[in-house]
């Protein structure tokens, strides 16, 4: 069962710290479902809108994904003068949205780990078991903290996107998150919508 | 100064350009920091949270809160959907054609000055106004209310709500039937919740529309998310249901983040309109624990004070 992996908290207890890119494309498959983690190095700014032009409209970035992690987000910033962006807010949206790209990304672009909120959906899970991916749970919301964990932003693509850009961020820190689905076929999220509709049976019985 | 009581009209440009400062005061402060209710409700959550992982997560969002004050920043980065709710003092002489306008303009101001997150596009082209206003935005609801202790007759209370895409997106209606009875929105309610899952970054509010047209029932539930936690609708019978509702919402075990624990909802608040003989509408519109609201009250002579 999904919830036996699960650490003591996201906040105590031990935490791995992984730095991205990676470079051996099948590091991750050792990581399990309730795994800690905390991140160093890139992680890349991805959307809606950077997706349908990538994988709809056929658009390629010039950022080499391989081995990346990929944060779901389109933040809040500051122009400082041509493709140069100052931080001033960056969260994380909702993954669900964004399902479908996630083979793409994957098998024609090498990225390995997907930082999001509130999962990604049931069919994603063999596709993260053929290339050894993770998605990664961070606490959604909790933005202001993680603007405090990037350090600088590098790279801006897809500009016209404005907000839902490709970003380069540069991290330190960067978390807590948790390994909420695997490339072992395990999603946190399943286990607990699972339970939530045998209870949901049972309410209305009494209600 | 122009007095606001008798005498001769007031200096109305005062005035508006005080609701044009509201409106992008109330949404930059509503972004930033959260009412004293929902941070209550949060910690009061950690604290009877049994789940390693919700309170884990509970433990982040506190911090959370902490952090967007000490470094005044936004708590979340999802500057949203704005949306007013406009309580005009029944002898309130502002004209409202004004106060609309100078309410838009408050929202661009905000998002371009500060600067904030452009999120509104055109429907079919997806073209961003980059502005956060556009056409029918911000979107502004219209009341009109007896003078108060919190409000003069003669003034004007503005509601901001930045409304984030993660919840909005579970937004639910359901036209019943009247034989369909009470039980069919009882259960509604929990099966949205259950539909929604860890979408909207629960613990949410489930703001609760009942009655009323497909509308105004859904109106309604916005207006239901902006009430502080820990109140009730002032209907006994209603009153009674968001009891029930919260309690089984929380059996659900849904828990933070939608990943296990007993916080799925931090309060169920029903707003409800009469209907008609045939039909019983139920909305749900979900908010995220990041809760943002916050309000001004503008007099005639354009003081303005700040709440939640
Ligand atoms: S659902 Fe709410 S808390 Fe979550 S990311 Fe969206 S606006 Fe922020």
């Amino acid at each position: 069962m999904a919830s036996e992996h699960k650490g003591e908290t996201l906040t105590g207890g031990t935490e791995r710290h992984l730095s991205f890119p990676i470079a051996d494309l099948d590091a991750l498959r050792e990581l399990r479902a309730g795994d800690r983690l905390r991140i160093d190095g890139h992680v890349i700014g991805i959307r809606d809108a950077t997706q349908i032009a990538m994988f709809d409209r056929g658009e390629k970035p010039r950022m080499d994904l391989s081995g990346a992690v990929l944060i779901h987000t389109a933040p809040n910033v500051r122009k400082l003068g041509p493709g140069r962006y100052e931080k001033v807010c960056i969260g994380t949206t909702t993954s669900a949205r964004m399902n479908r790209f996630t083979r793409g990304l994957m098998e024609r672009y090498g990225v390995r780990a997907i930082i999001g909120k509130g999962g990604l959906l049931a069919d994603s899970l063999p596709v993260l078991e053929e290339f050894g991916g993770v998605y990664l749970a961070i606490t959604g919301g909790a933005a202001a903290l993680e603007t405090t964990q990037i350090e600088e932003i590098e790279e801006v693509e897809f500009e016209e996107l404005l907000p839902e850009c490709l970003w380069k961020f540069r991290v330190r820190d960067f978390g807590p998150l948790v390994v909420a689905m695997d490339s072992h076929g395990t999603s946190l999220y399943e286990g607990v919508t699972a339970k939530a509709r045998d209870k949901l049976a049972e309410l209305v019985a009494r209600l | 100064m122009p007095s606001s009581s008798g005498g001769p009209p007031v200096s109305s440009d005062v005035a508006y350009a005080s609701v044009e400062e509201a409106a992008k005061q109330t949404y930059i402060r509503a972004l930033k920091v959260l009412p004293p209710d929902l941070k209550e409700a949060l910690a009061r959550a950690r604290a009877a949270e049994t789940d390693p992982s919700g309170r884990g997560f509970l433990d982040i969002m506190l911090e959370n809160v902490a952090v967007a004050e000490r470094d005044e920043n936004l708590v979340c980065q999802d500057t949203g959907t704005v949306v007013f709710w406009l309580e005009v003092g029944d002898e309130c002489a502002l004209n409202l054609a004004r106060v609309s306008a100078a309410v838009k303009k408050g929202v661009e101001r905000a998002t371009l000055e500060h600067p904030l997150r452009p999120n509104a596009v055109h429907p079919v082209t997806r073209k961003n106004t980059m502005t956060n206003t556009g056409r029918h935005l911000p979107a502004m609801h219209y009341e009109f209310v007896p003078g108060s202790a919190g409000l003069p007759a003669d003034a004007l209370k503005l509601h901001c709500l930045p409304k984030g895409s993660g919840s909005e997106n579970m937004s639910f209606l359901k036209m019943f039937v009247p034989a369909d009875g009470v039980k069919a929105v009882k259960r509604f309610v929990l099966e949205c919740i259950v539909e929604a899952g860890p979408k909207p970054c629960p613990p949410t509010i489930v703001g609760v529309g009942l009655g009323g047209t497909a509308d105004l029932c859904a109106a309604l539930a916005k207006k239901a998310v902006l009430r502080p936690l820990g109140t009730h609708n002032d209907d006994p019978v209603v009153a009674a249901l968001e009891d029930e509702l919260l309690g089984a919402a929380n059996e659900l075990g849904i828990g933070p983040m939608g990943l296990g624990g007993r916080t799925t909802a931090l309060g169920v608040n029903i707003e409800w309109a009469h209907t008609h003989i045939t039909q019983n509408p139920v909305t749900v519109n979900l908010q995220c624990w990041a809760a943002r609201r916050a309000s001004a009250v503008v007099t005639p002579d354009g003081e303005v004070t700040y709440g939640f």
